[in-house]
C-alpha cells in the first residue's frame, strides 16, 4: 500500500529525460528474441521512439519489431465521454501471435488504458506474453494490473493530472495540471 | 440558426446532410475513418464501441450496396443490426413512417440509418426521435447522401492529400443526384479550390453555379487538367421525361472513355459511386483501368460509416 495520496508541487516533479535513461537501463535485459515493443499513444509512442534509439544495438541484435496502439476504440468510458476528437490509427505491422509484447505507456494510473490496450492486442492475435513498462507509476490503480518496470513511483492526489509532453526539440517533459472533470483511464 | 445535426455543444448528433456541417466536424469524421481503415486488416475485424447497441437500417428504397456497407460497418463496431426493407413491410399495409420508427424505438433501437425516395425523410425522423437516438441519412430523394459524399472526399484525400490544390470534375446527371450535391458541399467545405460540373443542360439543376461550381457542357473542355473525375450514374429510374435522346447518344457525349481520360492530368483518379452503367457513363476499360479507384471507394465507405456511427454512438458526442 502506498501512503495516502498527497498534492505534489510541480517543482518536485522528476526530470523526464533522466527517467527515460533509467527506463532504458531497466528495459535492456528484457529485450530478447521474439520480443516486440508497442507504444501506447501519445506519450508511450514518444517514449518508444526514444528507446528505439537508446537501445538500438539490442534492438538490432534481437531483431525486435515495434508498433503503436491508439486505444480509443477500446476505452471503457466511451459510453460516457464518446470518442476522442483526435485518434490515430493503431499500427501493428508484425505478427502478434506467440510474441512477447512489451507495452510502453508514459504514466500508469488506473490501469484502464492498459486493459484497453490488452484487449486491442488480442484482436491482432494471441501473444505469448504481455508486459508493461511505464515512465512513472503515479498511484491510484483501479484494476488488478500493474507495470513490471517503472522509472519512478509517485503518489499523486486524484485532483492532479500528470502527463508527458514532447517539446519542440523532441525532448520529453512531465507536466502537472489540475485534473479534468473525470478521471483519465 | 438551429441545426438539427448538431447538439448545443456543436457536436454531431445526427448526420442528415453535409450542407451545414462545419469543416471541423467533416475533418473529425475523415480522421476517425482513417483509424478504422486498419481495423479491416486485422485478425479480428471488430472493435467493441457499439457493443450492446442496436442499429436499425430503415430502407424505404432499395440499395444493396449502401445497406450492406452500413450493415458491415455497424457489425464491425459490435452493434446488433436489424435491416428492414420497409417498402415490402408495414408501409405497404398503410403504416406511417413515424409509426414504424416509434415501434422500433419501443424495441430499443439506438440508431437509425434511413434511406428514402423522398427528400427530408431522415430529417423528419431526426426531429421526431428522443435525444438519445441518432439518425443517419443514407440517401433521401434528390437531396443528400452524406456518407457517400464523405467517403468520396476520404478517397480523394487518400490519393491526393493536398485538397487545397485540386481541380475536381463531377460528370453526369447532377440534376437527379443527391451524391453530387453531397460531394459538392464536402469538397467546397474542405477547401478544394476548383469544382467543375460537366453535364448537358437538361441534367443540371437551375442555378447550380450558386453551389460554387464551374459549369461545363463540353466534356473535353471540362476534363482538361483535372486531378479527380467523379462520374455519376445516369439515373434512369428517376427520369420522368425525355431528357436525353438515348443512352448511346449520352455515352458519345458524356461517357468517360480512355481518350477523354487522357485529357485530365496523367495521374488523375476516376471515381464512381456505383452502381455503374458500363457503356453508358463509363467505358469498361476506364472503370477497370489503373486510374480507377472505384473499388477502394467501396472499402473506404465502410470506414466512413464506422466513423460516423462511432462518433454518434458514444457519450454526448466528442470528449475532450
Amino acid at each position: 500500500m502506498t501512503d495516502a495520496n498527497h498534492t505534489l508541487d510541480p517543482s518536485q516533479l522528476p526530470d523526464a529525460e533522466a527517467l527515460l535513461l533509467i527506463l532504458a537501463g531497466k528495459l535492456k535485459p528484457l529485450l530478447k528474441a521474439n520480443t516486440a515493443l508497442v507504444g501506447i499513444h501519445s506519450g508511450g509512442v514518444w517514449l518508444m521512439q526514444r528507446l528505439l534509439v537508446l537501445l538500438a544495438d539490442q534492438i538490432k541484435l534481437h531483431q525486435i519489431e515495434h508498433g503503436t496502439l491508439d486505444v480509443s476504440f477500446y476505452r471503457d468510458d466511451y459510453a460516457q465521454r464518446g470518442l476522442k476528437a483526435e485518434n490515430r490509427p493503431s499500427q501493428i505491422a508484425f505478427d502478434v501471435e506467440n510474441k512477447h509484447i512489451i507495452l510502453i505507456d508514459d504514466v500508469f494510473y488506473t490501469g484502464r488504458t492498459t486493459r484497453a490496450a490488452m484487449n486491442e492486442l488480442f484482436d491482432y492475435g494471441r501473444p505469448a506474453s504481455i508486459s508493461l513498462i511505464a515512465l512513472i507509476n503515479r498511484g491510484g490503480r483501479e484494476l488488478p494490473i500493474a507495470p513490471q518496470i517503472v522509472a519512478a513511483e509517485l503518489s499523486l492526489a486524484a485532483s492532479q493530472h500528470l502527463q508527458l509532453t514532447q517539446l519542440a526539440d523532441g525532448s520529453l517533459a512531465l507536466e502537472l495540471t489540475p485534473q479534468h472533470n473525470s478521471a483519465r483511464p | 440558426m438551429n441545426n438539427p445535426q448538431l447538439d448545443t455543444d456543436g457536436q454531431l448528433r445526427h448526420l442528415l446532410s453535409i450542407e451545414g456541417l462545419p469543416k471541423k466536424i467533416l475533418n473529425q469524421i475523415l480522421d476517425t475513418a482513417e483509424s478504422f481503415v486498419g481495423v479491416a486488416e486485422r485478425e479480428v475485424k471488430k472493435v467493441p464501441l457499439l457493443r450492446g447497441k442496436t442499429v436499425c437500417n430503415l430502407f424505404f428504397e432499395n440499395s444493396t450496396r449502401t445497406r450492406t456497407t452500413f450493415e458491415i460497418a455497424a457489425k464491425r463496431l459490435s452493434a446488433d443490426v436489424i435491416s428492414l426493407n420497409v417498402s415490402t413491410s408495414s408501409q405497404s399495409k398503410g403504416e406511417t413512417i413515424l409509426d414504424t420508427v416509434d415501434n422500433l424505438i419501443a424495441m430499443h433501437a439506438d440508431m437509425f440509418v434511413v434511406r428514402h425516395a423522398q427528400s427530408g425523410a431522415a430529417h423528419l425522423i431526426a426531429k421526431h426521435v428522443p435525444p438519445h437516438i441518432h439518425v443517419i441519412n443514407a440517401g433521401d430523394g434528390r437531396h443528400s447522401h452524406p456518407t457517400q459524399g464523405l467517403l468520396d472526399v476520404f478517397t480523394i484525400r487518400k490519393y491526393k492529400p493536398e485538397l487545397h490544390n485540386l481541380r475536381v470534375a463531377i460528370v453526369g446527371d447532377v440534376l437527379h443526384s443527391r451524391v453530387a450535391r453531397s460531394e459538392i458541399h464536402a469538397l467546397t467545405t474542405l477547401g478544394v479550390p476548383e469544382v467543375r460540373v460537366i453535364a448537358p443542360k437538361t441534367l443540371l439543376p437551375a442555378q447550380v453555379e450558386k453551389l460554387g461550381v464551374h459549369v461545363y457542357h463540353d466534356m473535353d473542355e471540362g476534363l482538361k487538367d483535372v486531378d479527380v473525375i467523379m462520374m455519376l450514374r445516369l439515373q434512369n429510374e428517376r427520369m420522368n421525361g425525355a431528357m436525353l435522346p438515348s443512352s448511346e447518344e449520352y455515352f458519345k457525349t458524356y461517357g468517360l472513355t480512355p481518350e477523354r481520360l487522357a485529357l485530365a492530368k496523367p495521374d488523375a483518379i476516376v471515381m464512381h459511386p456505383g452502381p455503374m452503367n458500363r457503356g453508358v457513363e463509363i467505358d469498361s476499360t476506364v472503370a477497370d483501368g489503373k486510374q480507377s479507384v472505384i473499388l477502394p471507394q467501396v472499402t473506404y465507405g465502410i470506414a466512413i460509416r464506422m466513423a460516423v456511427m462511432a462518433i454518434l454512438g458514444g457519450g454526448t458526442g466528442v470528449a475532450l
